[in-house]
């Protein structure tokens, strides 16, 4: 793609092609990961068969994101910092399961796609945003303080109709630009 | 611009009348219904500070968010009272019967409500949406300064035409189409030019902000009142889509057209069948359209009968039909110029919200 004078945008088209490359890929490269699946749009129409989402679903959160991270990297030297938990009380050693559900949709008002999540525990109860919180990456929870309208809210999922959390898409076309010029850049 | 008919717009109001639910009533006799004129542009949240105070004397201790239904449907906070009574009531009902809840907010089903601020920002949202439709980005409405944000929130709290007006016309959101309608046979001075307009191919064509909301039903109906109850928000398809209007070949683009541009798996269009399906995305096929795209008179009939062969076997609904469109409380004429619809007829965030009834007949072989 022609980058420089390229304004970000993507087609429902280019997102339903890409969405589907990317979930086979996923599918060869990562394949002891939960796999990325494309859902088709519910609307029985052969001709909108393109409209639909990504989806990875129960992405499991043990506690503070412990077990899901790097298990290739898993090292002798990390082993010996789990004794850790023993300081801690007892109620803790078995810390509440919560799962993510992430869906990618195709915003045809912003043209690129679009982050929808929701998290539960176990019995199936919404985490609260406070939690949520906890889980982001610092800099991400910086910025939900600093713009609690902007950011993150929920809003109604385009195709399960019910309220989901909605990471706002204003500035993706910008990071898809950097994106394909980042690429350009490193040669 | 003519600000006629969005004084109109902006001055309508809905009727209602408001029963506190059972379940909130601690205190015998039961209150009196209150009775409201909610304005169309608003959302009923706001309407908490009239509805608080009328029902304070039965109502429990603690509450929780408010909220409303129609019929036992819990109405989405988040769509502006006048789309609520166009879609749900398709015979009018005046004054409008709502039940208001203090306790028990259906999480589930709608987004939470923290009050106005979360109004507000669904406004403000929208107007971000809309402003990236319409320019590319949304730059105008975030670097908005903290007086004009809250005086534009303001003026549309209060209903204040002009001073909405003051402040958003900052946003250079302009209005849609008045080049496009210049060079065309909308506008009765100008005859189409299509030399000019056809000299790349392809008009530039504007974006216009709609949010559409489709209720499709099986069964025809003679009289409105005869029509079935909307008894869960699975009966009502919400498209948010922009409209592309489509200039060229003289023709003037619509309602119709852009309702139908909007709903594809109802109405194939003979432009875009070529790009969406894969089953008939031909070369040739693909060529005869663009040709078309610019003579469109003369081959029109002709490639209409081809995309119908084409999408036998993929449309299951051809004899869709649609019975009603109301905007803004009004029925307009189909044929009438999108433009001027979408110039008129818009709300405060600068969506066009449409409201349409469907007939799509059930398909027993399927």
């Amino acid at each position: 793609m022609e980058a420089l004078g390229w304004d970000g945008a993507l087609s429902s088209r280019d997102f339903y092609v890409a969405a589907r490359a990317f979930a086979d890929n996923w599918k060869e490269f990562n394949s002891t990961f939960p796999p990325w699946n494309w859902v088709p749009s519910p609307r029985l129409s052969q001709l909108q068969q393109q409209l639909g989402y990504l989806s990875l679903e129960r992405i499991c959160l043990l506690g503070s994101s412990k077990e899901d991270v790097n298990e290739e990297n898993h090292t002798g030297e990390e082993e010996a910092s789990e004794p850790v938990d023993n300081a801690t009380l007892v109620e803790s050693s078995s810390p509440q399961v919560c799962y993510y559900d992430f869906h990618i949709v195709y915003s045809d008002s912003y043209r690129v796609p679009v982050l929808y999540f929701r998290s539960y525990y176990i019995d199936g109860q919404p985490l609260a945003l406070e939690k949520i919180e906890k889980d982001l990456p610092a800099c991400s929870s910086k910025v939900l303080l600093e713009s609690k309208w902007t950011f993150i809210t929920q809003e109604e999922h385009p195709y399960l109709k019910r309220p989901w959390y909605k990471l706002h898409p204003c500035g993706t076309s910008e990071w898809m630009k950097l994106l394909f010029l980042g690429d350009n850049s490193l040669h | 611009m003519d600000m006629e008919a969005q004084r109109f717009v902006w001055g309508g109001a809905i009727p209602l009348q408001i029963h506190l639910h059972e379940s909130d009533v601690v205190t015998l006799p039961a209150p009196p219904p209150a009775l409201i004129l909610a304005p169309r542009i608003g959302h009923l949240p706001l309407l908490a500070s009239l509805l608080k105070p009328h029902f304070s004397s039965a109502l429990p201790p603690r509450l929780d968010t408010i909220w409303f239904e129609y019929k036992g449907l819990p109405l989405k906070w988040y769509i502006p009272t006048g789309v609520l009574f166009d879609l749900l009531c398709a015979e009018p009902e005046r004054p409008w019967n709502l039940t208001v809840h203090f306790t028990g907010y259906p999480g589930n089903v709608l987004i939470p409500c923290d009050g106005e601020d979360s109004v507000k920002w669904s406004f403000i949202n929208s107007l971000k949406e809309a402003a990236y439709i319409i320019n590319g980005n949304c730059k105008n409405v975030m670097n908005m300064s903290q007086p004009d944000q809250v005086e534009l929130w303001r003026s549309v709290l209060n209903g204040n035409l002009e001073a909405y007006f003051r402040v958003s016309s900052k946003l250079k959101l302009g209005t849609v189409g008045e080049d496009w309608a210049a060079k065309n046979s909308c506008s009765p001075k100008s005859r189409p030019n299509m030399g000019e307009t056809d000299v790349s191919g392809q008009v530039k064509a504007g974006r216009v902000p709609v949010r559409l909301y489709v209720w499709s039903v099986s069964e025809d109906f003679d009289d409105l009142e005869d029509a079935p109850q909307i008894d869960g928000w699975d009966k009502v398809s919400y498209i948010n889509r922009p409209v592309e209007i489509q200039g060229g070949g003289g023709r003037c683009f619509t309602l119709n057209d852009a309702i139908k541009s909007l709903l594809p798996e109802y109405f194939p269009d003979k432009s875009l069948i070529p790009e969406e399906s894969p089953t008939v995305g031909e070369e040739d096929e693909q060529k005869v359209s663009s040709e078309d795209a610019i003579k469109s008179d003369i081959g029109a009939e002709e490639e209409v009968e081809k995309s119908r062969e084409h999408t036998k076997s993929c449309n299951q609904y051809d004899d869709a039909e649609i019975k009603l469109v109301r905007i803004q409380g009004i029925e307009p004429k189909l044929e009438i110029p999108f433009f001027w619809v979408a110039n008129n007829l818009l709300n405060p965030e600068h969506f066009l919200h449409i409201c349409v009834y469907l007939k799509v007949p059930q398909i027993n072989n399927m």
